[in-house]
């Protein structure tokens, strides 16, 4: 079986790292990464508990794939409770960090408490020891890594850390790991530094072992062909990134820009895959310089960027002149189109600051287009934001903030508390573009409806990754639906949601489902582990994660009332493009919604529900 | 009588020469569907996936008989995706 079955504890308050078997009933129900560390939360753990209190706990978890022959198997995922919105978070990420932990061993680390002063944890196979990091608190992610794998002299190992956002509580500061991979979203990296923990590292060859190899390797196989043959992950997301949607949302007149004022974005060319390809006059370069894969991934969409060495965010800082990660198209859009800035060099450096200190880049850019909409207003003035002038499309400004609340400084530090925070500060919480406290993504409900219900109802709080209705209702994958109705969204929307929790549980990536269906990896995870893993029963472990969150996040506080999106959305018609004159109508797919999910008319799961689900 | 005619990504290449930005104003002929223009402008029709009118999506039955007319925006993409 692929599972370690072993959970490495780590008790930040007491300095002691145990060892304990994994609980491989919850394995056979929960599967994995996701919803195998989300049940651990579940059971040990307080809903009610603040989430950067040392009662909060935070658990990286690998899925039965991870590190295996299946492709995209570099997945691996942070779960706790989320400062940003109080409800569950579980935050995803790739690199090859993830891989190294389950090669050590480990299906889970399960981080508790508080340490008096900075640590890092750092692992060999199945020794584990707290290290101190004080030298440490204070670095980038960057420096932190660099430094951490030049002390061990071994450039195999893997780090995963936190930078200065973590440290200082931005409430959605990432968890970077292999320079410039992220558990980005709902604020994992600020749990992390209230833990006074700052690094992991880890190295693992003790490898994998799996239920029936030969099957592994065929269904594996199966696939990786599929993947190579067809045209989204073979070509399109390998040449192109994420990136080439830029356009297609703008086109389709969905694009969330300046806060949500509009749906389409007349800069939106000048900071798309396209702009990223082409040759800048300065240097001769493109700022795109290569794409680049996660461990075990034949579809390789990252992309790697260079910031134009004469451009005014770089020309004096030497640091930032060298290739990372980036840009990717929700942050091209959360840093760009929400604030109305197309400057694509700008862009990629407030991306790169991102990735050096940790930040969230969707949660960043969002909060900056609602502290511009809150100026604008004239809710805050120069006195609030330090002197300076936010307008939407002045760069300068942009950068300004970006540098800010990376550092904790000035108004940046309101800027790291969120949009809703700081909309509610200043009266105008109807600025904020969030659900249940999260910045939602690059798709304005207005121009695709089930976007809409997707954001209103996932557990984390306003996401993408919880239900990619975009894939049908504009893309066209796997069969195309009508962005502008809602008939059918309630269906396509949970049918998302718990393929999409089987998918993160198992410890490969979201993206093969562009081309692989549930047919094609159940088998993958059959293989791998022990009984007996059809489709239906992938599907029902995804079924019961999600009633599994939803049931911590109402134990936490939230009711159906939280269900709901900003009024800009529900009342507010959008001026331009196909979707003019539309609304989001989500109180035409909720209802369908709860029904279809077994649970009664405010939102709660039935008995019979959980009790079905074993819950 | 122009339209605006768009492609992205790999099927740039099959841009008019005068096009910037991924965009160019062409003729259009009468009565002309939207298959006729991506014929006329010779982007292979198997690479042809997304194809939007005004943003609105056509599908591969549709781009036959859609009639486009003066000032229309059609622009296509190859099979893409992203998140």
């Amino acid at each position: 079986m692929s599972w370690t079955g072993n959970v490495l504890r780590v008790d930040l308050s007491a300095g002691t790292c145990t060892t304990e078997p994994t609980n491989m009933e919850w394995a056979h129900d929960y599967m994995g990464q996701r919803g195998l560390a989300t049940k651990y939360l579940v059971e040990e753990t307080d809903p009610k508990v603040d989430p950067l209190s040392p009662d909060n706990k935070m658990i990286f978890a690998t899925g039965p794939l991870t590190s295996t022959i299946a492709p995209t198997s570099g997945r691996w995922s942070v779960v706790c409770k989320g400062p940003l919105t109080g409800a569950i978070a579980c935050s995803n990420s790739g690199g090859f960090f993830g891989a190294e932990l389950k090669n050590a061993g480990w299906d889970m680390v399960i981080f508790e408490g508080k340490s008096d002063s900075p640590v890092y944890l750092d692992i060999t196979n199945d020794q584990a020891e707290l290290k101190d990091a004080s030298d440490l608190w204070g670095k980038s992610v960057w420096e932190t890594e660099t430094t951490l794998r030049d002390r061990r002299g071994d450039p195999d190992v893997r780090v995963a850390s936190i930078g200065l956002a973590g440290e200082n509580a931005v409430l959605y500061a990432a968890i970077v790991n292999d320079l410039d991979r992220a558990a980005g979203r709902s604020g994992v990296g600020a749990v992390m530094g209230s833990k006074h923990l700052k690094a992991v590292v880890v190295r693992g060859t003790v490898g994998v072992k799996v239920a029936d190899p030969m099957a592994l390797m065929k269904s594996s196989n199966a696939a990786k062909e599929i993947l190579a043959e067809h045209a989204v992950t073979g070509t399109g997301l390998p040449t192109h990134g994420t990136q080439v949607l830029m356009n297609i949302i703008n086109e389709v007149g969905a694009l969330p820009t300046r806060n949500c004022q509009d749906v389409q974005f007349d800069g939106a060319h000048d900071i798309s895959a396209e702009a990223m390809a082409e040759v800048r006059e300065s240097d001769g370069q493109a700022n795109l310089v290569s794409n680049h894969a996660c461990f075990g991934c034949p579809i390789s969409c990252a992309r790697r960027s260079k910031i134009d060495p004469t451009h005014f965010t770089v020309k004096d800082k030497p640091e930032y002149q060298h290739v990372s990660g980036g840009l990717e198209y929700e942050a091209a859009w959360a840093l760009g189109a929400a604030n109305g800035v197309n400057d694509l060099e700008a862009l990629t450096y407030a991306n790169f600051v991102c990735n050096e200190q940790g930040l969230d880049p969707i949660s960043l850019g969002s909060t900056i287009g609602a502290a511009i909409d809150l100026y604008d207003s004239g809710a805050i003035t120069q006195e609030d934001t330090g002197g300076l002038a936010l307008e939407f499309g002045n760069t300068e400004s942009f950068v300004a903030m970006v540098e800010a609340t990376a550092r904790g400084e000035g108004f940046g530090k309101e800027i790291g508390q969120g949009s809703k925070r700081l909309c509610e500060k200043y009266g105008r919480p109807e600025l904020s573009m969030t659900v249940k406290g999260q910045e939602f993504p690059a798709y304005d409900p207005r121009g695709i409806q089930g976007m809409g219900l997707t954001y209103a109802t996932s557990n984390r709080g306003a996401c993408h990754l919880r239900s990619y209705t975009v894939s049908s209702e504009v893309l066209g994958l796997p069969e195309k639906t009508d962005p502008h109705v809602t008939e059918g969204k309630a269906g396509l929307v949970k049918a998302f949601q718990d393929l999409t929790a089987g998918v993160d549980s198992s410890g490969t990536c979201i993206f093969t489902t562009f081309a692989l269906s549930g047919d094609d990896i159940a088998p993958m995870v059959d293989a791998s582990c022990e009984g007996d893993w059809s489709v239906e029963r992938f599907v029902e472990v995804g079924e019961r994660i999600w009633n599994m969150e939803r049931q911590y996040n109402i134990d936490a506080g939230f009711t159906g009332a939280d269900d709901t999106l900003p009024e800009r959305l529900l009342k507010d018609a959008a001026k331009t493009g196909p979707a003019k004159g539309h609304v989001n109508r989500l109180d035409e797919m909720l209802p369908e919604y709860y029904e279809l999910r077994g649970w009664d008319t405010s939102g709660v799961p039935t008995r019979e529900t959980l009790s079905r689900l074993g819950l | 009588m122009t339209i605006t005619f768009k492609l992205y990504a790999g099927l740039s290449e099959h841009l008019p020469a005068h096009a910037r930005r991924n965009s160019a104003e062409i003729e259009l002929l009468p009565n002309e569907t939207v298959d006729q223009v991506i014929d006329r402008q010779q982007v292979p029709r198997e690479d042809v996936h997304l194809v939007l009118v005004n943003g609105n999506y056509l599908d591969e039955g549709q781009r036959a008989t859609h009639v486009l007319t003066k000032g229309d925006t059609l622009a296509i993409w190859p099979p893409v995706a992203g998140g």
